[in-house]
C-alpha cells in the first residue's frame, strides 16, 4: 500500500475495500455452518416431547421421567400438600413468579398457577436445582416439598423456593393433558 | 507466465499419451444404461410425487424383506424429502409398530410408531434375514443408491467429474429392477435353484430376488403409469433421497458457493495485477 | 524464519514484547518482510495452498470428532447420524472427505513442481527432505482417516494395509498382532487410528514449520534457479505475495466446492457405503485414488516382502534424490534432456496410477512392472547419468537479467515502462 497512484486513487481504494468486504463476508458465512453444528441436532429435536402414562401414579406418589435429558418430577400431590402451599402468602415466597412455561412470564406464584391447569393436584416440574443444576430429592427439606443437598436449597409443596442459595421456583415444562391418564411434555 | 503455459502444453501431452493407452475390456458386466432423474445437475431436485410413489412401493412390496435402518419417520416431512406433512408423516408412523422398552417390569412392549422412530426393520438380525431368504441377505435400502455402482472404466470416469454424473446408484437399481428376462437363459449360464436370471446384477447373473415388480402391483392415484419400468424409476428415486436426504440442500448451497468464489476470485484477481502493476515478473 | 525484519516497535507495548518474546518481528520477517524472488509462477502457490488445505482439514476434523463415536459398532450409524442429523453435517463431512482428495492433488503438484526446478538441490536438501517427511505423515494420516466410517473399505483397506507388515521377516507377524491390538483389525485398531488420526495432523503442523524455516534460511528457490543477488531480484513477501497465494487459494476453493458439493461422492468407493464385514471381503479392493501409484508397485513385485520393499523403497529414493541429480543446474528449464526425461517420469506416474486401479491379472501386471522399474530407473540411472551427459543452457546471470529477456508472454520492455493509468 506504499504506492500512491495520484491518477485515481479512489478507484484502486474502491478495489481493495470491494475486495477485503468480500472476503469478510464470505468468512462470517463460512463460519456459520462451524457454530450451527453444535447446536441440537435433527434428531435431539424430534425428541422434544414425550407422552407419559401417568395411571399408575397414586395420590402421595412421584414418578421422575427423562425429558431433554433431563429429569422431570410428576407428583401427586395429596390434599395436605395442596393446602399448605395454598396457605403460603405470595409476600414470604423469595421468587414471587410462578415460572410456568404454560402461562405468561409475569404470573405470580400461586398454587394454583404452579399445579396443572384444571388439574391442580398434578405437580410437573423441571427437577434441577435452580442454583447450580443439581436434582432436588423429593419429600424432603424445611418445606415438606424438596430438598437440593448440594448447596441447601429448600423447595416447598408447590416447587418454589423458601430458603438457601437457589434464586427461582422450579421450572414447570410446557405440558397439556392429552387424555385422563396422559400428559405431554413439551 | 511462459514457463507455466509450456507446463500446462506439455501436461496436456502427457494425458493425451494416458489416454491413448489402449482401453481394456471390462470384461462382461453387465452395460448399465443412463436414466433421466429430476435429481441429477447442478439444480437437481426431488420430485415430490415421484418419491411419494416410491415409498408407497418401498412399504407395499420392499419392506418386506429389505430394512431403512438410518431413515426416521420425522424425515417424511423433512425439507427436501418426499413433502408429506407432519400430521400425514405422524399418521404413517402410527401405523408402523415399533419395539419399545424395557418397562418398569423390565418386559420390551410393543407401541405405534412416532416421528422419532427410524423404520423398524422385518427381520431382527441379519441371520433371521438370511433364514428367511434361502441364505441370502435383502440388503438395507438407507444407502444402497450410494453403495452400488456400475464401473465406468476408463476415460468416462474422468468426464463424469465435469459432468457430475453422480447417478450411477439408481442407474443400477433401475437397471437391477427391470433386468429380469422371460426370454431363455443364454447358454453356458446355469441358475441354481431358488436363484433368478437378472442380466444387470453385478455379482450375477443369478440373483436371490424374486421378480419384485409387475405390472399394476401397487395402485397409483394419480394417473400415473403402472408399469414396472415406472416402478422401477419411482423406488430407484425414493432411494436416492433415503441416501442423502440433504442433496437438494446441498446442490443449492453448492451454487451460491460457486457464484460468490468466481467473483471474489476475479477481484483478488484484479487486486493482484493492481498491487503487481510495478513489478517485472 | 527471523532475520529479515524491517520491524521497529513504537508503542511501549510493542517495545516491552519484543525484548522479552520477539514474536512480532518473528511473523514479520517470515511472512510480511521476508524478501522472495519476484518471479515466482504460479505452481509455487501450491504451498500457500497445502497450508491452507492443512488447516481446513484440521478444523473440518476437529468439527467433525464433535459428532464421531470411534467404536465398531457405532461409527458406521454416527458417520450417517453426521450425514443426516447434524446441522451442516453434511457439508462437514463432504468437505473434509474431499478436502484429503485436495490436499493430494496440491501435495503431488508441489512435489512434481519441486522436481521440475530442482528444490532439491543444494542447499535446500533439508526442506526436501522435511517435505518428504510430511507427505509420509500425511499418507498414513489419509489412511488412518479412510478407517473411521467403518465401511467395506476402511476395513479391508485397513485389513491390507497393516498385512504389509507382516513382511518383515522375523517380527512381521508380532508387528502386524501389535498393530491390530488384536488377531484382526477390530474394536481396538479402530480406536487407536483413530486417536492416530488426530495426532499426526498437529505433527504435519510442527513438520511444516520446520519446512518453511529451513527454506526461508536458504531462500526461495525460483523459476530460473539461479540464487537472487541483488535487491531487484526479490520483493517483500507481503502484500506481493500474500494477494497472489490468496487469489491462487480461491481459485483452488472453486475446485474443492466442486467436489464438495456438486460429485462429493466421485472420489469415494461405493463399497464403503456398506457397513464394515469382517467375512466378506469386496470383490475388487481398490485403495483411495492418492495411493494407487504405490499400491501398483506393491503389486508389480511377484514377492511379498520384495512388494513391501519396493513401494516403501519408491518413498524412500525420494529421500536421496538431492544426491542422485548429478546436474549443477538446478532448474528444469534450463536442461534440455531433463525437461523431456521429466515428463515421461510424470506420464509413468499417471499410468502407475491408472494400474493400481486396474485388477492385477494379465497386460496389466506386466505393465505395471515395467512401469516400476521405470520409476526406479529414472531416480537410480537416468538422474545420476543426466548430469554427466547433458549439456545445460545458458544460465541467466541474474532474475532480473531473466525476467526482462524471457518476455513471459509479452515484449520485452512493455511493463517497464511507467504504469501510466
Amino acid at each position: 500500500m506504499a504506492h500512491t497512484d495520484q491518477a485515481e486513487p479512489t478507484r484502486r481504494d474502491f478495489l481493495y475495500i470491494a475486495t477485503g468486504a468480500m472476503g469478510v463476508v464470505g468468512a462470517g458465512a463460512l463460519a456459520w455452518p462451524f457454530i450451527d453444528q453444535m447446536n441440537p441436532d435433527a434428531s435431539a429435536l424430534a425428541l422434544a416431547s414425550i407422552e407419559v402414562d401417568i395411571t399408575p401414579v397414586e395420590e402421595g406418589q412421584s414418578i421422575t421421567v427423562k425429558w431433554r435429558g433431563k429429569p422431570v418430577f410428576i407428583r401427586n400431590r395429596t390434599e395436605t400438600e395442596v393446602e399448605e402451599a395454598k396457605a403460603v402468602p405470595l409476600d414470604e415466597l423469595k421468587d414471587p413468579l410462578a415460572r410456568n412455561s404454560n402461562l405468561p412470564a409475569d404470573a405470580e406464584a400461586t398454587d394454583a398457577n404452579r399445579g396443572v391447569k384444571g388439574n391442580e393436584k398434578w405437580l410437573v416440574q423441571v427437577g434441577i436445582c435452580t442454583h447450580l443444576g443439581c436434582v432436588p430429592i423429593g419429600s424432603s427439606g424445611d418445606f415438606d416439598g424438596w430438598f437440593c443437598p448440594c448447596h441447601g436449597s429448600h423447595y416447598d409443596t408447590a416447587g418454589r423456593i423458601r430458603k438457601g442459595p437457589a434464586p427461582e421456583n422450579l421450572l414447570i415444562p410446557p405440558l397439556e393433558f392429552v387424555s385422563d391418564s396422559t400428559i405431554k411434555i413439551g | 507466465m511462459s514457463t507455466m503455459i509450456k507446463m500446462v502444453r506439455s501436461f496436456a501431452a502427457v494425458a493425451a499419451v494416458a489416454i491413448a493407452t489402449p482401453v481394456f475390456a471390462a470384461g462382461d458386466a453387465p452395460h448399465i444404461e443412463r436414466q433421466q432423474w429430476s435429481f441429477s445437475g447442478p439444480f437437481g431436485f426431488y420430485d415430490r410425487g415421484q418419491l411419494q410413489r416410491g415409498f408407497k412401493i418401498y412399504r407395499e412390496v420392499c419392506s418386506s424383506c429389505h430394512s431403512l435402518k438410518q431413515v426416521a419417520f420425522r424425515n417424511l416431512a423433512s425439507d427436501g424429502g418426499p413433502g408429506f406433512t407432519e400430521e400425514q408423516a405422524k399418521q404413517i408412523a402410527s401405523e408402523y409398530t415399533v419395539i419399545d422398552g424395557p418397562n418398569d417390569d423390565g418386559d420390551m412392549y410393543e407401541r405405534p410408531g412416532i416421528l422419532a422412530d427410524k423404520f423398524p426393520s422385518p427381520f431382527p438380525n441379519e441371520e433371521a434375514a438370511r433364514a428367511s431368504n434361502g441364505g441370502a441377505y435383502p440388503p438395507d435400502f438407507s444407502l444402497l443408491a450410494k453403495a452400488r455402482a456400475a464401473h465406468r472404466g476408463f476415460p468416462w470416469f474422468v468426464f463424469d467429474a465435469f459432468t457430475q454424473y453422480q447417478e450411477q446408484g439408481p442407474d443400477y437399481i433401475y437397471a437391477l429392477l427391470t433386468g429380469y428376462e422371460e426370454e431363455e437363459v443364454p447358454d453356458g449360464v446355469t441358475i441354481p435353484e431358488g436363484k433368478y436370471f437378472n442380466h444387470s446384477f453385478l455379482a450375477g447373473p443369478a440373483i436371490g430376488m424374486a421378480p419384485p415388480l409387475s405390472e399394476e402391483l401397487v395402485e397409483y392415484t394419480d394417473g400415473t403409469p403402472m408399469t414396472v419400468e415406472q416402478y422401477a424409476h419411482d423406488v430407484a428415486a425414493f432411494m436416492m433421497w433415503a441416501a442423502e436426504p440433504h442433496l437438494e440442500e446441498r446442490k443449492k448451497i453448492g451454487f451460491r458457493v460457486m457464484i460468490f468464489l468466481i467473483v471474489f476470485a476475479g477481484m483478488l484477481y484484479f487486486t493482484k495485477k493492481k498491487l503487481w502493476r510495478n513489478v517485472e515478473h | 524464519m527471523a532475520g529479515h525484519s524491517n520491524y521497529v516497535p513504537q508503542s511501549a507495548a510493542a517495545k516491552w514484547l519484543e525484548s522479552r518474546l520477539p514474536v512480532i518481528s518473528l511473523v514479520r520477517g517470515s511472512f510480511v518482510d521476508f524478501p522472495t524472488p519476484k518471479n515466482l509462477n504460479y505452481w509455487w502457490t501450491f504451498g500457500g495452498i497445502l497450508f491452507f488445505m492443512l488447516i481446513a482439514q484440521i478444523i473440518t476434523g476437529v468439527v467433525l470428532v464433535m459428532h464421531y463415536t470411534p467404536s465398531t459398532g457405532a461409527a458406521f450409524n454416527s458417520v450417517e447420524h453426521i450425514m443426516r442429523d447434524v446441522n451442516f453435517g453434511w457439508m462437514l463431512r463432504y468437505l473434509h472427505a474431499n478436502g484429503a482428495s485436495m490436499f493430494f492433488i496440491a501435495v503431488y503438484i508441489h512435489i512434481f513442481r519441486g522436481l521440475y526446478y530442482g528444490s532439491y538441490k543444494a542447499p535446500r536438501e533439508i526442506s526436501w527432505i522435511l517435505g518428504v517427511i510430511i507427505f509420509l505423515i500425511m499418507m498414513g494420516t489419509a489412511f488412518m482417516g479412510y478407517v473411521l466410517p467403518w465401511g467395506q473399505m476402511s476395513f479391508w483397506g485397513a485389513t491390507v494395509i497393516t498385512n504389509l507388515f507382516s513382511a518383515i521377516p522375523l517380527v512381521g507377524e508380532e508387528i502386524r498382532t501389535w498393530l491390530w491390538g488384536g488377531f484382526a483389525v477390530d474394536n481396538p485398531t479402530l480406536n487407536r487410528f483413530f486417536s492416530l488420526h488426530y495426532l499426526l495432523p498437529f505433527m504435519i503442523f510442527g513438520v511444516v514449520i520446520l519446512h518453511v524455516w529451513a527454506f526461508h534460511t536458504t531462500g526461495n528457490n525460483n523459476p530460473t534457479g539461479v540464487q537472487p543477488k541483488t535487491k531487484q531480484d526479490t520483493v517483500p513477501f507481503h502484500p506481493y505475495y500474500t494477494i497472489k497465494d490468496l487469489f491462487a487459494i480461491v481459485v483452488f476453493m472453486i475446485l474443492f466446492a466442486w467436489f464438495a458439493f456438486y460429485v462429493p461422492n466421485y472420489m469415494g468407493h461405493p463399497d464403503n457405503y456398506i457397513e464394515a464385514n469382517p467375512l466378506v471381503t469386496p470383490s475388487h479392493i481398490v485403495p483411495e485414488w492418492y495411493f494407487l501409484p504405490f499400491y501398483a508397485i506393491l503389486r508389480a513385485v511377484p514377492d511379498k516382502l520384495g512388494g513391501v520393499a519396493a513401494m516403501f523403497g519408491a518413498i524412500a529414493v525420494l529421500f536421496v534424490l538431492p544426491w542422485l541429480d548429478t546436474s549443477k543446474v538446478r532448474s528444469g528449464t534450463y536442461r534440455p534432456l531433463f525437461k523431456q526425461f521429466f515428463w515421461i517420469f510424470a506420464a509413468n506416474a499417471v499410468a502407475l496410477g491408472y494400474l493400481g486401479a486396474m485388477p492385477a491379472e494379465g497386460t496389466y501386471v506386466l505393465l505395471a512392472r515395467v512401469c516400476t522399474v521405470y520409476y526406479f530407473a529414472h531416480f537410480l540411472i537416468i538422474l545420476p547419468m543426466l548430469g554427466f551427459l547433458e549439456k545445460p543452457r545458458p544460465l541467466p546471470a541474474s532474475i532480473s537479467e531473466a525476467v526482462l529477456k524471457g518476455g513471459a508472454g509479452k515484449p520485452a520492455g512493455a511493463t517497464a515502462a511507467p504504469d501510466t493509468k
